[in-house]
Parts: structure tokens; C-alpha cells; sequence
């Protein structure tokens, strides 16, 4: 058990951006939310999955919604109380914590100003141990849990209740209902015991990413690169170093899909790496092979910092390494490559594990 | 015979020029940037009326580009207690307004804000009704707490500002008709905290920016010049001086965005990398279609942060002053300058520091002050300075390109001699003729803009439609500012598909610019 602070959210923040694989959008709201509700309310405590009884009540909360929206239309701050109270209302006893969906953007830190203000700790766990783009790809999902009871709550204290057949429909109806609300709402879902925690959750995330924001901080203050302790902290692998040469972006239902070009540089002279996204990043391919896809983790970073870029921020020019990191097991099992590998976002491709895609670059080239 | 006098106050320099009609340089000089901006603005007006020998009330227009704001802001100097409403509420009661600001600031602006209700969503849904009377006593307690400027902000206002409007046509029933109101609908783009920080930063340097450009007009009168005055804002056009006093804060900025635009009109080019290099520091910035190219990141103001829309610029510091020093076979340029004591302290010039400028002359790029005093530069030290100074220049220039085939690329700024005119990635590199006061020129041949930035719901009226109809709305916003309707052209629309969600609400950012009436 520890106590997070405001430093820590920084961290958090920066660490979430790297599993985030491209998507979850700008931080700094969520940032500035999480912060401002532990200087008002306290530090708040991350508690460990072990440290929950079977029959603990757990609410995991979020915000979903068009970025550009929440950055005008902000939240009351009432919004995660709303959510626990109404989710509750269907348990035998109070809920004794929050957690996060998923890593990456805004949901990262959301759930941090949700414990803060709620007085409650934050479990130190995920359901995606990166960031998926919709709400039936989690962990829990997998094992069966029904994401509803789930609540949709704006700030104007308006609250729709779903209670759906299946996860898809929460899907469907809670983007109708976010549409509605203006395009934005706090949600709470996926109401779990302390039993179905411990069998289905993605556990450390929070920490992790506290440690992989807190290993690039530190690098820059030492003005040396993050990149090799961002690899060993998550046992990742470098595929490719080049420089941003073509970044296209589409908008097909609701979803930014597009494609990056990277041209080859260093140990990749010669050499051109394409990167497909929705959102996330999910396929990586050199000279038209592919080298990592989804559910395992393909980010972007600063060739000479080792931050983290969002897809939205690829620009022409800029010099990076892409990354590959292996994603939690349960997506690498059959039912977790129905939800979230390469052919559910409609590639014609059977999922390799990254170790096995670059296993051999390691051996192959002395970084520095 | 018509004018027009163009200004750029830089860090080191007060450079002006004199324009005809057909846009031909009459006369141009540079004067010392003083302690109080205004001296030096008056030496160098002084100076260009004794090259040009014109009649100064043939000058028909004046275009000042100038510091004051943001010195202003980075400072903390004269800054003045400003209130801020906000309409919004119950949206919003999470993030107070000034919240995320450096700690020192409070002592200068104080930290008084009021949250009322009001707000649009983004389809201009209220989020809830005004009201009139929680208004009025929110506006009677800041009066209260002695605030001497008000700033007003609502959610969504960039897509509807009718409720900013309304809020200060009641705060002028309260504060009086002289108060300084700024409306956040008026000053920024979509991302409510960005644009209520820039309103209230506007708010608390329009004393500042009044009395200088009231300054600035009485040294246009001493020298009898008649003209109509602007002021440069950040995104390459002008302000009518009566708006700039409401509007300060569009000033920031606006000198790398002169330099660039100056770049494009004395080479002909509209889509090209434009190099500035000064005595300290070198930037680079795009322009596209003549304009700069804006910046997509939130930018800080003295520890503040907004979404102006600044230049996309990158600034090194490589200069005409930059120090060399060599160790062993490594010969670093920069950062380190001698800046504006170059003239004293640069080899060519008698003194004893190597500098990127007697690099520049030793290697025959150019002549200046006493070529002899560097003939004896050691060749290696030479020719590893050269090469460092090129692949410097040559990486900021590919960061800088929007694509990967080769781009003009011009040189301006008075530092510039130091670059070596073969580059990386350059189809060609251009020098233009006064080259050296590219940013005054940039000032003076500056146009008149319009511009529209909200979410649209295309699903009703659809695509076209809605396009025509930002397209207009950008158009009218220029002839307010007081361009010429006949040569207003659409420069940028971009569209912007809001993710995540499979609506049809779509963000369009429109600019119309024209000549000047």
C-alpha cells in the first residue's frame, strides 16, 4: 500500500501515455482534476489487489466522450459520486473502492479524482493494461462479468442507468446516451467483488505506470534517454528507430483510423516502417512485414526524450523509436484474441507474439 | 504618392522601414532597442522620415509590431486586479478558473472569480438558463473586491457568444461605460481553460498596452505622420490600433511571425522554410500558403497556458554572435553568444572571442569589419565550425518540412551570413534583397484576417452547407476588421472529426484574410 501525490499523478500521467499505445488523448485536464482533488481532499491511498477482501465491493469509473469536448465542456466534479451512489444502490453493502479501466489519456487519472473526492482508495489494477477503444475490451469482460449496472452521469447531474443483455449493448447504448449529454459523461461500471478482482483484473498497472513516468522524468533531469529503462520496466522490445515521414488520418464511425511512415534511421538506415491506428496504434510492419500487432503494445517515443507521442501529435520530421511491449496474457488466449486481436479490427492476419516477431533484434544490433 | 511605415521591436533592434504603394523599399534603418520601447521606437522613426526625405502625412498607414504585452506578462509588471466570470455552472465547478497558474501570479492579478450559471453544449443547447439576477450580484461582489478590469468566459462561447455579450452589457451597468471587459469568445479557440487564461491575461495588460500604443501615437504626431495606426498580432495580420487597445494580448508573439511573413514577400515565395537568424538564436518556422504555420501545442506565457494561435516555430540558439570553442576534434556553436556586443567583441571587430560571424567571414561567406584579423583562423577549426553550423541548421530544417521532398528555404535576419547558402533538403536557398529588416517589412505589408473555430452538427444541414456557412461567417469577421471585401480570400479551413463518438459533430477552424481598405 502506498499514498499517491501530486507528483505521482505527473508520473502517472507520462507512464499511462506509453502504455496508452498511441490513443487516450490529452492528460492534462484529467492531470489538473487529479491533482486539484488530492491538494482539496488528501493524498489518496493505492491499495493492492491482494489487499481486498473476497467480498469487497469495487466501482471502476472513467469519462468517455469526444476529447475536444471535454477540454471546453468541463466536469462539476460531482460526477463520480452521482456514479458510485446510484451502482451501489444495487449492492448489499457500500462499494469500499474505485479503479481504472483502462492505461492511457484522461482515464488514467480520472479515476484518481474519483477516489479522492469519493474518499475511497484506488485499486492498483486495470482491465486492459493498456487502452482499448471500447468499453467490452476489458479483462473482466472476458471472464464473463456484465459491465452493467452502469451509469452515465453529466454535469449537469443528469443520470442514465443502463441495465443491458450484453456487454456489446452497453457499448452501443452508453454512446447514445454519452451523444445526448453532450458528448461527454463519467461512467461507472463493471461493479466486481474482491474475488472476481483477484481471477480477471490486470494487476500493478497503476504502479507501473507511475514507474515507467517516473524512470523518464528522471532521465530528462539527467539528460540522458528514457528509452532503455522504459524497455526493461516492461520488458519491451525496440523495433524500429526512423523519422516521421507521412502521417494520414481518416475518420470512419466515430474512430480516427489513419496510418504513420516512418523512414529508417541508424540501425534501421535503409529500412521503412508503416504503423496502422484507430485511435490505438495496432500494427507495425517493416518493409511491408509485420513486426508487432495488437493486443500487444506498439508505442511511439521521443527518439532523444523517451516521451510518449500520441497518434494525434505524429507529425512529419519528428525522430523516434517505436516500441513494442508484450500485452497482459489474457489477451494472448483464444477468447482474448476474439475481442482484441488482429482480425476483430478486420486484418487478415494470425496474431504473433511480439517476442517471436523481434525476438532476434536484440541480438542483432549493440544499442548503445 | 502613398506609404506605408512599418515597425518591429525585437529584443536587440528597433527596425523601420518605408513602403510605396507597389510595396518598393524606400528607406530602412535599425536603432538600439531602449530600456522603455518608446525612445527607441522614436529614434527609428526619427531616422527612416531623414533617409526617405518623404512628407510624413504622405504615410498612410503605420504597422507597429511590439513587445510590451508580453514583457508585460513574463515580468509581472503593471499588471491589474482582474475579476473573472464565468458562465458555465454546474459544468465547470470542478476546475475553478485560475487554478492551474504559477504562484506568484495571485499577487499581481489577485485570484477573484465568480461561477454562474449559463453555458452552451456544443450544439448551442444551454447547458443551464442564465440568470439575470445571479449575474448581477456575482458582478456587484467582484465590484466590491476592487477589481480594475473584468473577464468573461462561458462554455462553448467560440460556437455562440451571445451570453458573454449579455453578461457585459450587464457589467457595464454596474462597472460604468469606461470599464475594461474582455470576452473569452473574442480572444481564443475551443479548450475553456486556455481561452478564460488568455482573456484574463488580456484583461490585466490593457493599461499597459494602451498607454504604450497612446505613446506610439503621440510620436507619430510629433513627426506630424497622419496615418492610421495598427498594431501585428500573433498570427501574421493586423489589428486596427482602437481594437488592439480591447485585444492586447494578440500582440504576443507577433515578432518571429513578422520575420517570416516579411520572409514571403521579399522572396516571392508562399510555401517555403524560413530561417531567422538573430545574434543569439535562430527560427524556424513553415510558411503555407504565406502564412505561418500555427502551432497544434498549448502555449505558456510567462507560466501561463493558452491556445494562442502562435507560430509553429523552433528556435535554437545558433546566432551571428554564437561562441565557438573547440576541444580536442569537437567544435561546438553556441549557445553561449555575444549578442549585441558583437561589434565590440567578435575578432573581426578588433575584440578576442571566435564567433559563428568571424567564422563566417574567415571562410569568405562575407565581408565584415577587418577580414584580415581572422586570415590566420586555424583551417580545421574553420572548416568543423562550418560543418557543424550546417548540419545544425540542416536538422531543424527537415523537423520543420511537412513532407519529404526538397522545399525553398530563405534566409533572413541579420545573423544570417552565417549560414552557408547549400543545404540538406533545400531545392534552393534564398537570400533576398534586405534580407536584414525582413521582419519591419513583414509589418508593413501586413493584411487583415477573420477567423471561426466551432463544432458543427453536419448530420442536419450537411457538409456543404455548413462549410459555405463558416466560410461566410469567416469573411464578415473580415471586413469588421477592416479588410478590403474584394480581395478576401479563404487562406485555411480544416476539419476536424471529434473522435470516439459515431456523431456527426464536426470542428471547423476557418480563416479569411484580405488587404487592407
Amino acid at each position: 500500500m502506498r499514498y499517491l501525490n501530486v507528483e505521482d499523478i505527473e508520473y502517472l500521467a507520462i507512464g499511462a501515455a506509453v502504455l496508452g499505445t498511441g490513443g487516450g488523448g490529452d492528460p492534462y485536464l484529467g492531470k489538473l482534476m487529479a491533482k486539484q482533488a488530492i491538494k482539496e481532499k488528501g493524498e489518496v491511498r493505492l491499495i493492492s489487489v491482494e489487499d481486498l477482501a473476497d467480498d469487497d465491493w469495487v466501482i471502476p469509473t472513467a469519462m468517455m466522450g469526444a476529447p475536444s469536448v471535454m477540454l471546453e465542456k468541463l466536469p462539476n466534479g460531482g460526477e463520480p459520486e452521482l456514479c458510485f451512489k446510484t451502482v451501489q444502490g444495487f449492492l448489499e453493502k457500500p462499494a469500499v473502492a474505485t479503479m481504472s479501466l483502462e492505461a492511457g489519456g484522461i482515464n488514467s487519472c480520472i479515476p484518481v479524482y474519483a477516489a479522492a473526492r469519493l474518499g475511497v482508495p484506488l485499486v492498483d489494477a486495470d482491465g486492459m493494461g493498456r487502452a482499448f477503444p471500447e468499453i467490452p475490451m476489458v479483462s473482466f469482460s472476458l471472464d464473463g462479468v456484465p459491465a452493467s449496472p452502469m451509469v452515465c452521469a453529466d454535469e449537469k447531474g443528469n443520470q442514465v442507468l443502463l441495465r443491458t443483455i450484453d456487454n456489446a449493448w452497453v457499448e452501443t447504448l452508453s454512446r447514445a446516451v454519452t451523444v445526448a449529454m453532450g458528448l461527454s459523461s463519467m461512467i461507472g461500471l463493471y461493479v466486481m467483488n474482491g474475488k472476481t478482482i483477484k481471477q480477471s483484473a490486470i494487476r500493478g498497472t497503476i504502479s507501473l505506470c507511475i514507474e515507467i513516468g517516473k524512470a523518464i522524468i528522471d532521465a530528462h533531469s539527467r539528460n540522458i534517454s528514457a528509452v532503455d529503462s522504459i524497455l526493461k520496466i516492461t520488458n519491451g522490445f525496440p523495433i524500429f528507430e526512423g523519422k516521421v515521414v507521412d502521417v494520414q488520418r481518416e475518420l470512419s464511425t466515430g474512430f480516427v483510423r489513419g496510418r504513420a511512415s516512418f523512414e529508417g534511421l541508424g540501425p534501421n538506415k535503409g529500412q521503412v516502417f508503416d504503423m496502422d491506428f484507430q485511435n490505438e496504434n495496432l500494427i507495425g510492419y517493416i518493409d511491408g512485414e509485420p513486426k508487432a500487432m495488437v493486443p500487444d503494445l506498439i508505442t511511439v517515443l521521443d527518439l532523444e526524450s523517451g516521451t510518449p507521442i500520441t497518434t494525434e501529435t505524429l507529425r512529419y520530421g519528428q525522430r523516434v523509436i517505436i516500441i513494442g511491449m508484450p500485452c497482459a496474457p489474457i489477451w494472448r488466449t483464444e477468447k482474448g484474441l476474439k475481442q482484441v486481436g488482429p482480425r476483430y479490427f478486420k486484418y487478415d492476419l494470425d496474431y504473433v507474439p511480439i517476442e517471436e516477431l523481434v525476438g532476434g533484434v536484440e541480438s542483432k544490433e549493440d544499442r548503445p | 504618392m502613398k506609404y506605408r511605415l512599418g515597425i518591429d521591436v525585437g529584443g536587440t533592434n528597433t527596425d523601420a522601414v518605408i513602403l510605396d504603394e507597389a510595396n518598393k523599399l524606400i528607406a530602412k534603418c535599425k536603432r538600439p532597442t531602449t530600456q522603455d520601447i518608446s525612445s527607441g521606437i522614436n529614434q527609428a522613426v526619427e531616422a527612416v522620415l531623414d533617409i526617405s526625405k518623404i512628407d510624413p502625412s504622405s504615410i498612410q498607414h503605420a504597422m507597429l509590431g511590439t513587445t510590451h504585452a508580453t514583457n508585460a506578462i513574463v515580468e509581472r509588471k503593471g499588471l491589474a486586479r482582474v475579476g473573472v466570470l464565468r458562465l458555465g455552472a454546474p459544468c465547470g465547478l470542478a476546475l475553478p478558473p485560475m487554478m492551474d497558474w504559477p504562484d506568484d501570479m495571485p499577487a499581481h492579478i489577485g485570484s477573484n472569480y465568480r461561477m454562474v450559471r449559463g453555458g452552451y453544449e456544443y450544439d448551442g443547447k444551454f447547458i443551464s438558463r442564465p440568470d439575470k439576477s445571479e449575474i448581477e450580484s456575482a458582478l456587484s461582489e467582484l465590484k466590491e473586491l476592487g477589481i480594475e478590469a473584468l473577464a468573461v468566459s462561458c462554455v462553448f462561447s467560440p460556437v455562440n457568444g451571445d451570453q458573454e455579450m449579455e453578461a457585459s452589457e450587464i457589467a457595464r451597468k454596474i462597472f460604468g461605460d469606461d470599464f475594461s471587459i474582455s470576452l473569452s469568445s473574442e480572444v481564443g479557440t475551443l479548450g475553456l481553460l486556455e481561452r478564460e487564461n488568455a482573456t484574463i491575461l488580456n484583461a490585466a495588460i490593457l493599461n499597459i498596452a494602451n498607454n504604450a500604443y497612446s505613446a506610439f501615437q503621440n510620436i507619430l504626431k510629433q513627426h506630424k505622420i497622419t496615418a492610421d495606426l495598427f498594431i501585428t498580432q500573433n498570427d501574421g495580420t493586423l489589428m486596427a490600433v482602437d481594437y488592439a487597445r480591447k485585444y492586447p494580448v494578440f500582440t504576443i508573439a507577433s515578432g518571429p511571425t513578422n520575420s517570416l511573413r516579411g520572409a514571403a514577400f521579399l522572396s516571392g515565395l508562399s510555401d517555403c522554410v524560413v530561417v531567422d537568424v538573430g545574434g543569439t538564436t535562430t527560427d524556424v518556422g513553415v510558411l503555407k500558403a504565406g502564412f505561418p504555420r500555427e502551432s497544434s501545442m498549448a502555449v505558456e506565457i510567462g507560466g501561463v497556458r493558452t491556445n494562442f494561435r502562435m507560430p509553429d516555430l523552433i528556435s535554437i540558439g545558433l546566432g551571428g554572435g554564437s561562441l565557438v570553442k573547440s576541444d580536442d576534434d569537437q567544435v561546438r556553436v553556441g549557445p553561449e553568444s555575444v549578442g549585441y556586443r558583437i561589434t565590440e567583441e567578435a575578432l573581426v571587430f578588433g575584440g578576442s572571442t571566435l564567433t559563428a560571424t568571424d567564422v563566417a567571414v574567415a571562410s569568405g561567406q562575407f565581408s565584415l569589419g577587418d577580414p584580415g584579423l581572422v586570415s590566420k583562423m586555424d583551417k580545421g577549426v574553420r572548416e568543423r565550425a562550418n560543418v557543424r553550423i550546417k548540419s545544425m541548421v540542416e536538422e531543424i530544417i527537415d523537423r520543420m518540412k511537412t513532407s519529404a521532398g526538397d522545399i525553398p528555404v530563405v534566409l533572413v535576419g541579420g545573423g544570417s551570413i552565417i549560414v552557408p547558402k547549400e543545404l540538406k533538403g533545400a531545392s534552393e536557398v534564398i537570400v533576398p534583397d534586405n534580407f536584414d529588416v525582413a521582419n519591419a517589412i513583414g509589418a508593413a505589408i501586413s493584411q487583415v484576417s477573420g477567423s471561426i473555430d466551432g463544432v458543427f452538427d453536419v448530420a442536419t444541414k450537411g457538409r456543404d452547407a455548413v462549410i459555405a456557412e463558416v466560410k461566410q461567417a469567416a469573411i464578415e469577421e473580415a471586413i469588421r476588421a477592416g479588410a478590403d471585401e474584394k480581395t478576401i480570400e479563404i487562406v485555411d479551413l480544416e476539419e476536424i472529426p471529434l473522435a470516439y463518438l459515431p456523431s456527426n459533430a464536426v470542428r471547423f477552424r476557418v480563416k479569411a484574410v484580405g488587404e487592407l481598405k
